[in-house]
Parts: C-alpha cells; sequence; structure tokens
C-alpha cells in the first residue's frame, strides 16, 4: 500500500451539505481496494457487514445521501439558470401539491417578489401550467388559507412613494380589531385580507408604525407566531429578517430534508432579486456570523463555491 | 371587429398636433368637426398616441389637458374617453365608480369582466401610473361586503385565454352552483371563486353544462330571486359580461337610449370603449333584438356634436 487511508477526509467530504468533490478523488479515487474495505467497515451508517458471506453491503441510505448531496449544485445551477418567473412558478406549483405545510412558499413569492415580478410568475404560469395561478390556488386549497393565498398572488401592488397617511391609520386600526377579536380566525377575515393583498409595500410599513404605536406592541409576533398572516407580513416590511430566518433554519444540522433545500432557494432567487447584501448583514445582525463564514464552515465543494460566488456578486 | 377604416390620404400626426394647436389658440380657427376629424375618424388607437406624443413634443403641454379647457358637455366626455389608451381609459372609469358620487359597482364590473387578461393588465398598469394606488386597493377600500368580495376577485384576475376546456370540471362546478343557487346563497365564495379565476372558455362550458341538466339557462334561474336584490342583479350582469358580452352591452345600451333623458354616461362609454372591439357585433345584436339599428336609436335620441361623434365611431355600414 503506498499510503495509509484518510478514513477522517473521506468521511468528513461527504458529511454535511454538498460534497468535497476535490477531497474525493484525491483519497477515494487514489484509494487501494484494502482502503476502501477499511473505509466501508468504519462507516456503519452507510454499509452494513455480512458477516456470513464476508462482505460489507451498501445501505441505500449511502446511495440516498450520496444522491441528494452531490445534487445540491446540480440544482442550484438548474434553478439559477431558469428565468426567474418560471422560477417562481413552479416554486407554486410545488407548494401546491406539498399541501398545507409548503403553503408559506406562496406567500414567499407573492409577498417578497416587485409586483412586475409577481405578475411575470402568473404569466410563465399560464405559459408553463396552461391555467391561472390563483385558479389552481383556489381550487386546490380548501381550508382558511384560501382567501389569503388567492389575495396575495392576484395582487399587483403600487409601487410609488406615494401614501395616504389617514388611510393607513385607519387601517391600522381596522387591523388591529381584527386581530384581537378574530384571533386565529384573524387569517379569514376579509378586512385582513383586503389590508394584505392589496395595499403597496410602503403604505403597509406606515400602517406598521401606527399599529405598534397604537397597541403598543409589535404587530409582527402579534398573530400566533407560525400563522400564515405573521409570514406575509414578514415578508411584505422585512423581507430581509424573513430570508435571514430561513437561511438559519435551512443550515442548522438538525433541519430536515425540505427545510435544507431552502438554502438554494434562498440564494438563488435573492441574488437575482438584488437584496443579498441585506439578507446577509442581517444574518450577521441576528444571528452573530458573519453569513459567508457560516457557508464556508458548513457547505462543501462546488455547492459551497457556487452560493459564495452568488453572494459575493452582491456586494 | 373594427368599425374604423384608416383612409389612403391619413395627414401625419406632426401635422395633427400643429392643426390642433392652431385650433386651441385661434377661435376662428377653432370647430368641434376639426376636433372630431383630427381625433377619432380615421385613427386608430397607435395613431391617436403619436400625436398626444407629438403634441407633447412641440408644444410642451399634455394634449388632454388642452381639450378639457377647450371642450364642455356630453362631447367632450367623449372626446376624453377616446382619446387615452385603452388601459388609461379603463383605468379612468374604474377610478371614476369608485368615487361617491360618481359610484357604479356595474362599471368596475363591466371592466374587469369584458376585457382580455391583457387589457385588463394594462389597465391596472395605468392605474398605477395615473393614481398612484392600485385597482384593487381602490376597489377594496370602496364597496363593502359582497360586492368587495365580488369586485376585488373579478378586478385582480389574470385569467388563462386558452380554448381548453375540463368537462368534468365543468360538470362539477355547474352542480356546486346549481346548489347553492337552489338555496338562494347568491354570493357563496365558490361561486365567486368560479366567476373569478376560471378561463372563459370554462366559463361558458360549465354553464352550458348547467342548461343541459336543469333545463334552462343560468340566467333565468337567477330571476327566481329577489328583484331589489341589488347583488343578485350584479352577479347576473357578470355571468353575462363573461358569457354573452354583446348581449350585456344591447342591455345598457337600450336601457341607456330609452331612459328619459339618455343615459349619455354609459352611451358613450359603450360606444368609446367597443369601436375598435366588437361595436359591429354589438350593433348587429341591438338591431335583431330591437328591431331598428343602433345607428337610429342614437340619432334618435342626441344631438349636436355628440351625435356626430358617436355616429362616427358606429362607422359606415360595410358592403
Amino acid at each position: 500500500m503506498a499510503h495509509t487511508l484518510d478514513l477522517e477526509g473521506i468521511t468528513k467530504a461527504i458529511s454535511g451539505m454538498g460534497v468535497e468533490e476535490g477531497a474525493l478523488i484525491s483519497t477515494l479515487g487514489n484509494s487501494h481496494k484494502d482502503h476502501r474495505k477499511l473505509f466501508r467497515r468504519a462507516s456503519k451508517s452507510f454499509f452494513v457487514e455480512d458477516e456470513e458471506r464476508a462482505f460489507e453491503k451498501c445501505h441505500d441510505h449511502f446511495v440516498k445521501h450520496l444522491k441528494i448531496e452531490f445534487s445540491r449544485f446540480t440544482n442550484a445551477v438548474v434553478m439559477w439558470s431558469m428565468h426567474p418567473w418560471e422560477r417562481d412558478a413552479r416554486l407554486v406549483k410545488k407548494a401546491l401539491k406539498k399541501g398545507d405545510e409548503a403553503y408559506n412558499l406562496i406567500v414567499e413569492v407573492s409577498c417578497t417578489r416587485s409586483s412586475e415580478d409577481l405578475l411575470g410568475a402568473r404569466k410563465a404560469y399560464h405559459s408553463l401550467f396552461d391555467q391561472s395561478m390563483e385558479e389552481d390556488i383556489a381550487s386546490h386549497v380548501h381550508g382558511s388559507q384560501r382567501k389569503l393565498l388567492v389575495g396575495l398572488v392576484s395582487a399587483y401592488r403600487y409601487e410609488g412613494k406615494e401614501v395616504k397617511e389617514s388611510s393607513a391609520k385607519s387601517d391600522a386600526k381596522i387591523l388591529a380589531e381584527a386581530v384581537a377579536s378574530s384571533g386565529e380566525g384573524a387569517i379569514e377575515n376579509d378586512e385582513v385580507v383586503r389590508i394584505l393583498s392589496t395595499r403597496s409595500k410602503l403604505h403597509l410599513e406606515h400602517l406598521y408604525k401606527h399599529f405598534n404605536q397604537i397597541q403598543g406592541s409589535d404587530l409582527l409576533g402579534g398573530v400566533s407566531e407560525s400563522s400564515l398572516i405573521n409570514e406575509a407580513l414578514l415578508c411584505l416590511l422585512k423581507p430581509s429578517v424573513y430570508f435571514s430566518k430561513i437561511l438559519n433554519a435551512s443550515l442548522n444540522k438538525d433541519a430536515d430534508k425540505g427545510t435544507k433545500k431552502w438554502l438554494t432557494r434562498v440564494f438563488v432567487t435573492r441574488a437575482d432579486h438584488g437584496d443579498m447584501k441585506e439578507i446577509a448583514e442581517e444574518y450577521n445582525q441576528l444571528y452573530g456570523e458573519p453569513l459567508a463564514q457560516t457557508i464556508q464552515e458548513k457547505i462543501k465543494g462546488n455547492y459551497r463555491d457556487f452560493l459564495l460566488t452568488l453572494l459575493s456578486k452582491s456586494n | 371587429m373594427a368599425t374604423l377604416k384608416v383612409s389612403s390620404s391619413v395627414p401625419s400626426p406632426p401635422e395633427d398636433a400643429e392643426q390642433l394647436k392652431s385650433a386651441f389658440d385661434d377661435p376662428a380657427c377653432f370647430s368641434t368637426d376639426l376636433i372630431v376629424s383630427v381625433l377619432d375618424l380615421e385613427h386608430f388607437a397607435e395613431q391617436r398616441k403619436l400625436i398626444r406624443q407629438t403634441y407633447h413634443e412641440s408644444f410642451g403641454e399634455d394634449l388632454l389637458k388642452s381639450l378639457e379647457k377647450e371642450l364642455t358637455s356630453d362631447f367632450e366626455r367623449a372626446i376624453l374617453l377616446w382619446t387615452p389608451e385603452p388601459g388609461e381609459h379603463d383605468a379612468l372609469l374604474v377610478n371614476e365608480a369608485t368615487k361617491r358620487l360618481t359610484s357604479s359597482n356595474q362599471v368596475v364590473m363591466e371592466v374587469a369582466c369584458t376585457r382580455t387578461s391583457t387589457q385588463l393588465l394594462h389597465a391596472r398598469q395605468a392605474y398605477h401610473a395615473r393614481f398612484k394606488k392600485s385597482i384593487e386597493e381602490d376597489v377594496a377600500h370602496h364597496t363593502t361586503g359582497d360586492f368587495k368580495k365580488l369586485l376585488v376577485s373579478l378586478v385582480s384576475s389574470y385569467r388563462y385565454e386558452g380554448e381548453e376546456v375540463n368537462m368534468t370540471l365543468a360538470k362539477q362546478e355547474a352542480k356546486l352552483i346549481h346548489e347553492k343557487i337552489k338555496d338562494k346563497h347568491y354570493n357563496d365564495e365558490d361561486i365567486i371563486r368560479i366567476l373569478s379565476t376560471r378561463r372563459k372558455s370554462q366559463i361558458n362550458a360549465t354553464f352550458n353544462r348547467y342548461q343541459d341538466n336543469h333545463g334552462e339557462e343560468i340566467l333565468k334561474s337567477l330571476e327566481e330571486g329577489d328583484e331589489d336584490d341589488k347583488f343578485l342583479g350584479l352577479l347576473r350582469s357578470t355571468i353575462q359580461c363573461l358569457t354573452r358580452p354583446e348581449l350585456y352591452f344591447v342591455d345598457v345600451l337600450r336601457s341607456a337610449i330609452n331612459k328619459t333623458g339618455t343615459d349619455e354616461g354609459a352611451l358613450t362609454r359603450i360606444v368609446t370603449t367597443r369601436a375598435e372591439i366588437d361595436l359591429k357585433v354589438i350593433g348587429q345584436e341591438y338591431q335583431r333584438r330591437n328591431s331598428i339599428p343602433l345607428e337610429k336609436a342614437i340619432t334618435k335620441d342626441t344631438r349636436g356634436d355628440y351625435e356626430k361623434m358617436l355616429i362616427a365611431l358606429l362607422g359606415e355600414d360595410d358592403a
């Protein structure tokens, strides 16, 4: 044997998000048959010893794991190359298929894109799926969230500088009453839906200020933590905070398969949208560590390099 | 089917702008005939846009503002509605319909349901530019209850416009609608959902199915309700606009003309908004149902420059 096995190196290269392609080439690629036997023996989560027949059998988990981790870079490239409108249309379609737990994606797409980009996504939806986005949502979502979701994706918000202060004030009062009286049912309240799905973002910012003054408490987090209303408000008022939270969740080592995918989505969609810099700053503020550093430490290989490139492009 | 034809010797936009400016500056040159001929007869939207642009470039003022100063009455309204881009025109109509004194749920519904998806989009874009707000925000703020639910949904729609129809879906939704209507739940969320999100071809299929299954047209079924129920009235008009818009327009024209004193607002609106779209079809349908040509009905009831303008927009009879 020419050299010893870098067992630690190989294991490190395939644990975590993404894969250290270079390391695998030099260690695993260069390895002797016996090295790899040692590797299989040592990787109990990936290989099972068949003692009777004296070989180490491959776990399904091993193949699955590698497929997922290798494909993170692929998916990022595909997503990045796609037109933003098609990207968003497909995200909404996917969320509809997944059901309840994925509806926050619809909120995210409809509330953090510009009016033209949301419109574009609706056009792409026509082209890709031969139906309108609102039609699909309206016929697939049956619960209390339907009104809000249809309203949010149908919005074509004014994006100029004018705001009627008196309207913002009265809307703040209306919202306060609606949230106080309906509690969890607020999501179906017509006034809540009207305000969230028709008002301009600037109007909502003014409303937010008034609300906090009137109530003496923060509108964000005022409705239940996990409610779609809260997500919508956060997306509309403080998208950088929203995306920082999403990123943090996706980078958590205990995050589930679906949540980990958020990382790619946020980077690709926001690098195009142009607020990656603000998000990185917010992330730093919230979690005490530069986003670039977290990516450097936790992500591997081409995937990591791709994300870092998208991040540095924004600076 | 447009009722307008471009003549072979159309003056150029700079000439037109020049002519208009002279007319405004010199009372001796001013005549409403001139205004009518320059602005409307021979010119399609593109050309009117050019004239407006050229006027602004040459004289530093918006043509519309100049016209507003010079013209008065029904004729003025007709010209003013005729001149801007279709999207702007619709935005103006809806904005007016949300103001207290001129409020009209019908006009909002009409714009939302009889335009193509692209035209409605242009209206929404023009609304941003002109009124610094979104159309849905204004409609939501100025309507209440069931009217709000229906109108905001209609005005926010961006319908897919393919002709493909899902017959199973049509069957399901026809049944659903029938059940709700039977119990007089006219404001039901599913009814509003179907009317405001489905493509028009699908809606047509659904109501055809309804008729096949229940032996009567949906509009007939809706006559069972309370005559004074304004929401029900709006719902009927909505369905008519989505399925047979030309019949809706004939109805509006007829009541506008036959009303004592004539409802010029409605008459102007229909003639100017449909002139480059389906006014010919509407005219034919009008004659079929009222045994009198639309043109005759209009000349009987209007006069002066206003009448001239309307007749010009109706166009000459095709050979």
